[in-house]
């Protein structure tokens, strides 16, 4: 491949000549992404809550240490979920490693720190009387958080955003828990290193193009919650 | 809150369930090597091992001292490996059940076409490794503990001098990359012939060394031991194993070439 323009223009050729594999490989990406961020961003959402409302001590140590958390490698994340779920470690006998449970935990590993700290920060700029307010109404507690969370919204989609942004690009967590096996586990980042060592640019670009395309889809979709993205009058 | 949560769990399970489900047909894993995965020669056998055997094979591509680490570990059925020592201590230690040979090509020195270190046409790998280390040529090693990385490490050993020094370079990366690298610094390096068939356009360095019978390059496939890993897929890795010594694989193998090249030569 001897540029960067011809390779580029052999990628929009393999991404609209129906190669089932490169298809394969952009399904398996999103079907981990999403289903890691659908559990691990409700979760989130409970315990910044939990973190924003109640006075407990060491509370300010456990959002101290969920922003630390923030900046964990990927590989290293990999590396612990292929030591737990490898045969010969605790977890062996699951039978999860190489499979896309091993990869989906992996991402709510790598996800979760950073949609705490994210809508954490949101919920602390919330006003406390809309809370107050609901209890006062006689909504039950659980009613008087979705009214919470309705209103911060425009935060949490911030952190949903970031959170998915961090797991459906990255590469070292899904190559050591999922292997990069073709047809199965390889998704699209550990494609486009694969496909990179091979010297497969055109390839590895056609890839990085369905991911910014993907992304620039999903985003649009959010911006449309967003609102006008204006400050409030 | 009680509803939020119990919902939550049912559609954790659900996610998971499917994919158990989906896991229930029988799943070969193999652990190989870059070489054999880059060269394109498993894109080709691939689909008629699965057809064949009925099976799916899951193939893991890693450098041969990863490749034998998750052997050790039970994380695989199968290893294809090109380290012959390695795997005999991998065997002898009672993680494998035997090695069985089943192809082989050859490892070949390649490096700049101005060819500084003055090793083109030799026939000797001691010899020309002994040149570039006496010229402090620039050289590149894959430093991954491949089983291309222990080749070259012991025919260092062999000349007697260690690699040191700024000439010598560790780069901790598969054999594709390695050359790639090697080609932009003007570099030598050792590289297998499978991988540099498949590469050849894409580089300026030129094929300065051959030697047939100090780089001869042996595949071998190993069973990862049921005694040591009861739920290994032993006997599905026997018929794996007893399908690369058959002789359609050996038609399949000798038939797989780059640029009307032969990669592999299958062991009879």
């Amino acid at each position: 491949m001897d540029s960067l323009s011809s390779a580029t223009a052999e990628s929009f050729r393999l991404l609209f000549s129906g190669d089932v594999e490169l298809w394969i490989i952009i399904f398996t990406s999103f079907s981990v992404s999403v289903r890691a961020i659908l559990i691990a961003a409700p979760i989130a959402f409970v315990v910044a809550f939990l973190m924003a409302h109640l006075r407990y001590p060491g509370r300010r140590a456990m959002i101290a240490g969920f922003s630390a958390l923030q900046s964990i490698p990927a590989v290293v994340i990999g590396l612990t979920v292929y030591l737990v779920f490898s045969r010969s470690g605790p977890l062996g006998d699951l039978k999860l490693l190489f499979t896309h449970t091993s990869m989906i935990i992996g991402q709510i590993l790598l996800s979760f720190p950073l949609l705490v700290a994210l809508s954490h920060s949101a919920f602390q700029a919330a006003d406390r009387r809309v809370w107050e307010t609901s209890v006062t109404l006689g909504a039950k507690p659980y009613r008087a958080f979705f009214t919470l969370i309705h209103e911060i919204r425009f935060g949490l989609i911030a952190a949903f955003i970031a959170g998915f942004g961090r797991i459906i690009a990255e590469v070292g967590c899904s190559m050591m828990a999922g292997g990069n096996i073709l047809g199965y586990t390889r998704n699209i980042p550990t494609a486009i290193a694969l496909e990179t060592t091979k010297g497969e640019f055109a390839q590895a670009i056609a890839l990085g193009i369905v991911l910014l395309a993907m992304a620039l889809i999903l985003n649009g979709l959010l911006a449309f919650f967003q609102g006008r993205g204006v400050m409030s009058s | 809150m009680k509803h939020f949560s119990l919902n939550l769990i049912t559609v954790f399970l659900c996610l998971f369930s499917t994919h158990m489900l989906a896991d229930q047909s029988q799943v070969i894993r193999m652990a190989t090597t870059t070489s054999t995965e880059n060269s394109g020669l498993f894109a080709v056998i691939k689909p008629v091992i699965e057809q064949k055997l009925e099976i799916r094979l899951h193939v893991i591509a890693v450098g041969t001292g990863k490749a034998l680490e998750l052997g050790r570990r039970g994380d695989v059925d199968v290893v294809l490996v090109h380290a012959k020592p390695a795997e005999q201590s991998f065997v002898d230690a009672g993680y494998g059940v035997a090695r069985h040979e089943i192809m082989y090509n050859d490892f070949i020195i390649v490096g700049p076409g101005d060819d500084p270190a003055g090793v083109k046409g030799l026939r000797d790998a001691e010899q020309a490794f002994t040149n570039i280390a006496e010229n402090q040529a620039l050289f590149v090693s894959r430093g991954d503990d491949s089983g291309t990385h222990k080749k070259e490490l012991s025919i260092w050993e062999q000349t007697g001098n260690k690699p040191d020094g700024s000439w010598y370079r560790q780069v901790g990366q598969g054999m594709g990359k390695t050359l790639q690298i090697a080609g932009e610094m003007q570099a030598y390096t050792l590289v297998d012939r499978g991988t540099w068939l498949a590469y050849r356009e894409n580089t300026p360095l030129k094929l300065l060394v051959t030697d047939g019978a100090d780089l001869r390059n042996p595949y071998g496939i190993i069973a990862v031991s049921p005694e040591r890993f009861p739920d290994t897929q032993y006997e599905a890795a026997e018929h794996l194993i007893n399908w690369f010594k058959s002789e359609s694989a050996h038609t399949l193998i000798a038939g797989y070439r780059i640029n009307g090249e032969q990669l592999f030569y299958p062991t009879n």
